[in-house]
């Protein structure tokens, strides 16, 4: 027997759980439950309810990544700079939530705001009046950073840590000043790592599912939400074909994203995940 | 970025912040767990008692069960898969085995709600009921991928003489596939085998969307609780969850970092 007919049950699992799935997306989503093709379920996007959810997810998402590289970006450059006694140990700390269920920090993150909750409970503590943080969209967008700020820490980090510090010395000694510095030479040559941290944090807010459902008591949905809610309960007969037309354009969505990293990065110095 | 000490002190404030923000939820939650009253505003004194109804609720303990038996059935075939997946791909013409493993970048690069979906229907069309095999199935979909970019390097660092002398020497292709590559690549194993049981215990949207309430795993009865008000035993299940996966994470961590020096 070849060696490589050991890569068959691998061919055949993906092939079977990971490619076939996605056809029936694309099936279901240009048919009718009859199994006719149609366009029509993407025009059920335009209706206003599912729209407002669409542009509502885009906002957040938009907002959460600006958030995530203004906190983001400061801690990638400290965390690559020469500074800390334990920078390893740091680096590991900040990234290793990447990797936590996602359910259970947000869970985490709705005791912590709750009306009733951690923080209520400190500021009667020292006497400020009570604040309603769950149900609004700053909680929501908070959920989102709190989730999506190591995805935004890594790539830059791994750009910065490789630059050449000898070209910012070369800048200091030609008389640049610090914020100058940072401007002219450490932002330009940091962009490959903070396009792809952008389309890492992003793409997975805009598709964010439960995170916003819990920090707003389930009023604010976002397009996750949406399309667990067309799926499971919904009572609409072209639920299926529906729904697939939204996770198809999410997946449109997120190849565009890809397509542009790899055109601005690509080397991928920004670096995947692993 | 010669630094003063003003730069160092609005450093040291900023990573501190930093770090709070993505740690403080987690050790409120897990002090709540240890909290004798079921509010969230006080501290009536330390207790052990919500874990002791964890232990004692079977609806808990069955997730519990789920969670493990899904994790490490997973993890046993999607181990094997992927070991066997990354040592034909490389023995094959690189043309080939780059558009296999161009495969494992789809589950990858999918958003977990667009896989967890188009499983789902999937299932559905093909009259499967979603339940524990459902979700072991999908698992194992998204568990091969680490394991294959765990092993994957292990044998590109492996000298290919090895194989070839085994079998000149007589030894038959199989014996020298036990014999002689997979405990050249064992490390590279060990930490895909890590990666997908972490990633296994971790999930929650695919697994939300490949199983039924039926055989809940414990990411699923957490989610079901959040509409049922305050739960301190879910605050403890919680706190298991996220040690354990801690846990984990620091071994991976310690054993791919140890790989890389040498």
């Amino acid at each position: 027997m070849k060696r490589s007919w050991y890569a068959s049950p691998y061919a055949l699992w993906m092939l079977l759980f990971a490619v076939v799935p996605l056809l029936f997306v694309c099936w279901y989503a240009f048919t009718t439950p009859e199994g006719a093709f149609t366009l029509t379920n993407f025009q059920e996007f335009a209706k206003p309810r599912y729209a407002a959810v669409i542009l509502r997810s885009l906002k957040h998402a938009l907002y959460c990544t600006v958030l995530c590289l203004v906190i983001g970006y400061p801690t990638a450059y400290f965390l690559a700079g020469r500074g800390f006694n334990h920078t390893q140990s740091l680096v590991v700390l900040i990234l290793l939530p990447m990797w936590m269920n996602l359910l259970l920090r947000t869970y985490a993150m709705m005791t912590l705001l709750d009306d009733n909750g951690v923080l209520n409970a400190a500021l009667q503590a020292i006497g400020l009046p009570k604040v309603k943080v769950i149900g609004t969209e700053g909680a929501v967008v908070m959920g989102l950073v709190y989730n999506y700020l190591p995805f935004m820490v890594l790539p830059i980090y791994t750009v910065l840590k490789k630059m050449d510090y000898s070209v910012i010395e070369a800048a200091e000694d030609l008389g640049c000043n610090p914020l100058r510095v940072v401007t002219r030479v450490v932002i330009p040559m940091s962009l490959p790592g903070i396009v792809s941290g952008i389309t890492m944090v992003f793409m997975p807010a805009v598709t964010s599912f439960a995170i916003s459902t819990l920090l707003s008591n389930g009023k604010l949905r976002l397009a996750g939400d949406l399309i667990d809610y067309i799926f499971n309960q919904s009572s609409n007969p072209n639920r299926w074909n529906i729904g697939s037309s939204f996770s198809l354009m999410m997946l449109v969505l997120i190849l565009i994203s890809i397509g542009f990293l790899r055109k601005v990065d690509p080397d991928n110095e920004g670096g995947g995940l692993w | 970025m010669r630094n003063s000490r003003g730069v160092r002190t609005f450093r040291t404030v900023w990573m501190a912040l930093v770090l709070i923000f993505l740690y403080a939820p987690i050790l409120v939650m897990i002090a709540l767990s240890f909290n004798a009253s079921v509010s969230r505003s006080q501290w009536t004194g330390f207790t052990l008692d919500w874990y002791v109804k964890v232990f004692h609720d079977p609806s808990i303990l069955g997730a519990l069960r789920t969670t493990v038996e899904v994790a490490v059935i997973a993890t046993v075939v999607s181990t094997v898969i992927g070991t066997l997946g990354a040592i034909g791909m490389h023995a094959m013409n690189t043309n080939m085995a780059n558009v296999l493993i161009n495969v494992s970048y789809l589950p990858m690069t999918t958003p977990d709600i667009v896989t967890g979906v188009s499983l789902m229907l999937m299932f559905l069309f093909a009259k499967v009921p979603l339940g524990k095999w459902t979700m072991i199935m999908a698992h194992i979909a998204f568990d091969i991928p680490y394991v294959l970019f765990s092993v994957m390097p292990k044998l590109r660092q492996m000298n290919p003489n090895l194989y070839e002398a085994a079998l000149d020497l007589g030894c038959h292709p199989l014996k020298a596939l036990y014999k002689v590559i997979i405990p050249e690549i064992m490390p590279g194993i060990f930490t895909g085998t890590l990666l997908a049981f972490t990633m296994s215990l971790d999930d929650f949207v695919i697994s939300y969307f490949t199983s039924s309430d039926m055989y809940p795993n414990l990411s699923r009865i957490v989610y079901s609780s959040t509409k049922l008000g305050v739960k301190p035993t879910m605050y403890a299940v919680s706190t298991m969850m996220f040690v354990s996966i801690l846990l984990l994470l620091v071994l991976i961590n310690r054993r791919t970092k140890l790989e890389d020096m040498g």
